[in-house]
């Protein structure tokens, strides 16, 4: 188990190493000159060279990269160009926003998602089904700029259930920061929702009719220990890569929603510095970004040793 | 006059509108052993999980009356339902493999039964499991209690799922083929513990099983099922010896446990596959060291014989069959093949393979003739007329109507596309067919019907087959040589009727006096 643990690790850095690699020179490779950009378009040749020197630009790519990577493993990604602000503050400001919201939505998507995909898969054929089905066609197809816009026009405005728009923080108002964050999560989560839906239903249909679960109702299991000790639990093997592939993706659409609510997340510290070419902050966060992914999948497939004893690499065998 | 503990009058099940069981009956007494034997499509597993309440899907009973021990259970609720079984009806279900939940502990898949009974606390029910794992014949019961499915043999798993099918201490025990998935020396531990466990607790068995053999082995009565219905019951001795209805004449003709060995004549002696020193070596990953799944295998197949090659999992003998096909390349030894080339492309062109799974071997999107005419394609044998002609004879040959040259395998039964495989088989000609557990996916009489198809195809066209089984009975009714092999190894060889009626080796003895049904006529 050890020995898989470190073997992992280590493939996990050099993939993040390869991570970095890319996104620095996809972002050197995009059109424009951030010397000419910082320094204005009006500026003398000999201010946008100071520049340069000041950013480190006129060096090779390669000194550039390393410098770039001692100073990311210590936390230190430079200083945006457009604010002046380390960029590691601005990230320590936005990340935890978008965690949060990733995590609520998360919840959120799992909750929905596995309960109706349970209760399609036990009442087959029958109309609880096709609710829960309906439910899972209409949350993927509507998109979810459309649906946020609709819930704050609704929901927020008209109704006044919630917050249009704002983020509170849950460590320091924890009711208040979750009302906020509820609307935004909720229609971050339902496309989600759908997915691990429609994941379950197919394969807890797949679990109900397998030997094993007529073995445990032989025994006297009741319809409740069938379906979620053996059923769901079994289940789950498959829902879990799911939704492994999909806090990935949730991270993307958190750009779409914190837009929608205006929370100051890292989708939209991605969108700002993408309109005023803030190189460091871009490639910042895409290094952060790619990171969460590796770190998600690295956690999923732990928790597949967790849920599935199949998977337990192990010198201990029979 | 006691109570029935089971009694089944008339039954009916359908699933959806198909009929499938069409009037079943029968009636077991406390304690007693009744075997319900038919082919596949019969109706006996049906009828078995029509008593315990479990018929899948579409399932529903639509007529007649299940009682046990006088109380009408027929349409009885889920709540009764689930009262019943476990505690009162246990059952031994077919697969070991599919059958217990892979990611719970195997202590606590026994423990389950009782907590949801109430026999037994959940912390008492720990030790009770390792108690009832031990008394199922489970070694180190304690630490085998903390494991997992997949870390257990097929054996071992039924042992487990006798376990929980006895835990309760039910007065009925339903087997459902218990045994069928496992080597015969294995099956025959069990079905013998199964035996000694149920005797000792008085628990009457339903057992049911496509083996005659078996039935008689192991039951006081026997209840014959075809199509549904009940043919024939009664005392298990009487039906063997003495069968009254046809469908039950036929079962036990077809039977290859049953019947003696027909003399072959051996006239020819000249070989055609000749395999030398054959070993095959695979190295063990991570723990380092090798797997010798074949060593120092040597025989011969003559010129329009049989040759088989005869053993239980992991002895060996699908490796020697693939490395033989060229499939997989043995680590030392040659292997020729008299008449060919000696290229691949010969080798492959003179051999040919009918495997055992018939639904898997055969291309669900291809048609009958596409499947056949692959091999004369692959090997630019003909034109499309000449190979349209071709697949026309060969669909005669094997006993299909050229008429089904446009169908699609899944519109065929076991039977039927085994016979397909052979035509696909014998397309191109071939100087030897490798047939892999051919047969040992069949029912009893089509198993038979396709042995016979072998032997006729063999006489007139004069092929050599290498034939790979399990089922020493179905080796002594096909072979006129037999190789026993065993972990990798050759422990016997010889002429059929010299190895098999006078064994020198201990281990040949030990597989001919597990095959069920054996002591019947002797």
């Amino acid at each position: 188990m050890a020995r898989y643990l470190f073997h992992r690790l280590w493939q996990s850095a050099l993939t993040l190493v390869l991570a970095s690699i890319i996104v620095f020179i996809g972002v050197r490779a995009l059109p424009g000159d951030p010397a000419l950009a910082m320094a204005g378009e009006e500026a003398d040749p000999a201010t946008v060279a100071a520049v340069r020197a000041e950013l480190g630009l006129d060096e090779s790519i390669v000194v550039q990269y390393l410098k770039f990577m001692g100073n990311a493993v210590v936390g230190d990604f430079g200083k945006s160009i457009r604010t002046g602000t380390p960029v590691s503050e601005m990230l320590g400001a936005t990340l935890p926003v978008t965690i949060q919201l990733a995590i609520y939505a998360m919840l959120i998507a799992l909750l929905l998602g596995l309960a109706t995909g349970v209760v399609a898969a036990v009442f087959r054929g029958r109309w609880p089904e096709w609710t829960a089905n309906g439910f899972s066609l209409f949350a993927l197809s509507v998109p979810t700029f459309w649906l946020g816009i609709l819930a704050v026009l609704y929901l927020s405005v008209q109704l006044g259930w919630f917050p249009a728009s704002g983020y509170v923080s849950p460590f320091e108002h924890p009711l208040r920061g979750v009302y906020y964050l509820t609307l935004p999560a909720l229609i971050l989560g339902l496309t989600h929702a759908a997915v691990v839906q429609r994941q379950t239903r197919s394969s807890m249909v797949e679990t109900l009719t397998a030997d094993f679960v007529r073995t445990a109702r032989a025994k006297g299991l009741g319809r409740a220990a069938v379906i979620f000790r053996i059923g769901l639990r079994n289940s789950l093997i498959v829902v879990t890569t799911i939704v492994g592939l999909q806090l990935g993706g949730l991270i993307a659409g958190a750009v779409v929603t914190e837009r929608i609510f205006s929370l100051p997340g890292i989708g939209k510290l991605t969108l700002d510095s993408v309109f005023t070419r803030d190189y460091p902050v871009i490639q910042a966060v895409v290094l952060v970004i790619t990171a969460a992914y590796i770190v998600i999948n690295l956690l999923v497939d732990f928790l597949y040793t967790v849920i599935d004893p199949r998977m337990r690499v192990s010198g201990r065998t029979s | 006059m006691t109570e029935p503990l089971l009694e089944v009058t008339d039954l009916q099940v359908s699933f959806g509108d198909v009929p499938a069981v069409r009037g079943a009956g029968l009636r077991l007494m406390p304690g007693e052993r009744v075997a319900v034997v038919g082919a596949s499509g019969s109706g006996k597993s049906t009828t078995a999980h029509a008593v315990m309440g479990l018929l899948p899907g579409a399932g529903r009973v639509t007529g007649g009356r299940i009682s046990f021990r006088g109380e009408d259970i027929t349409h009885a609720g889920e709540k009764r339902l689930c009262a019943l079984r476990g505690r009162q009806i246990g059952l031994v279900p077919q697969d070991p493999m599919s059958n217990l939940n892979p990611v719970a502990r195997i202590g606590r898949q026994v423990a389950e039964t009782l907590v949801a009974h109430g026999l037994a606390s959940r912390r008492e029910a720990k030790d009770r499991a390792v108690e009832i794992l031990a008394e199922a014949g489970l070694p180190d019961p304690g630490r085998r209690a903390r494991q997992y499915p997949h870390e257990f043999s097929g054996g071992m798993r039924q042992r487990v799922l006798i376990a929980i099918g006895l835990a309760c201490r039910p007065d009925l025990l339903i087997a459902d083929e218990p045994t069928s998935a496992l080597d015969v020396t294995v099956q025959r531990q069990i079905l013998d513990h199964l035996e000694k466990l149920t005797q000792d607790l008085g628990t009457a068995l339903l057992l049911v099983t496509h083996d005659l053999g078996l039935a008689a082995d192991r039951a006081d009565h026997v209840v014959v099922m075809s199509e549904g219905k009940v043919v024939e019951a009664g005392p298990a001795r009487q039906i063997l010896t003495a069968p009254d209805h046809d469908y039950t004449k036929r079962l036990v003709a077809a039977a290859p446990s049953l019947t003696t060995t027909p003399p072959r004549d051996r006239r020819t002696a000249e070989p055609v596959l000749e395999v030398v020193g054959v070993s095959k070596e695979y190295r063990i990953r991570g723990g380092g060291g090798a797997l010798r799944a074949a060593d120092d295998v040597s025989f011969t197949v003559q010129r329009g014989q049989t040759t088989a090659i005869v053993g239980e999992s992991g002895s060996g003998k699908t490796t020697t069959a693939h490395m033989v096909l060229g499939l997989v390349t043995p680590t030392a030894g040659t292997i020729r093949l008299n008449g060919t080339d000696g290229t691949r492309r010969g080798r492959r062109r003179a051999m040919q393979a009918v495997f055992q799974d018939p639904y898997g071997s055969l291309d669900p999107m291809f048609t009958v003739e596409r499947l056949i005419t692959e091999p004369l394609r692959i090997f630019g044998i003909g034109d499309r007329a000449s190979r349209r002609a071709r697949v026309s004879q060969l669909l005669d040959q094997v006993g299909l109507s050229p008429a089904m040259a446009q169908r699609y395998p899944n519109e065929l039964s076991g039977g039927q596309r085994q016979r397909v495989a052979i035509a696909r088989a014998l397309a191109p000609e071939p100087r030897l067919v490798v047939c892999d557990e051919a047969v040992s996916a069949l029912d009893v009489l089509v198993q038979d019907q396709i042995l016979r198809l072998l032997e006729n195809l063999q006489r007139e066209l004069g092929l050599s087959y290498l034939f790979i089984s399990h089922d020493l009975a179905v080796v002594r009714s096909i072979a006129h040589d037999v190789v026993v092999m065993r972990g990798g190894r050759v422990v016997e060889q010889g002429p059929v009727g010299q190895v098999l009626d006078s064994p020198a080796d201990p281990y040949t003895r030990q597989l001919l006096d597990a095959i069920p049904g054996a002591t019947v006529f002797s």
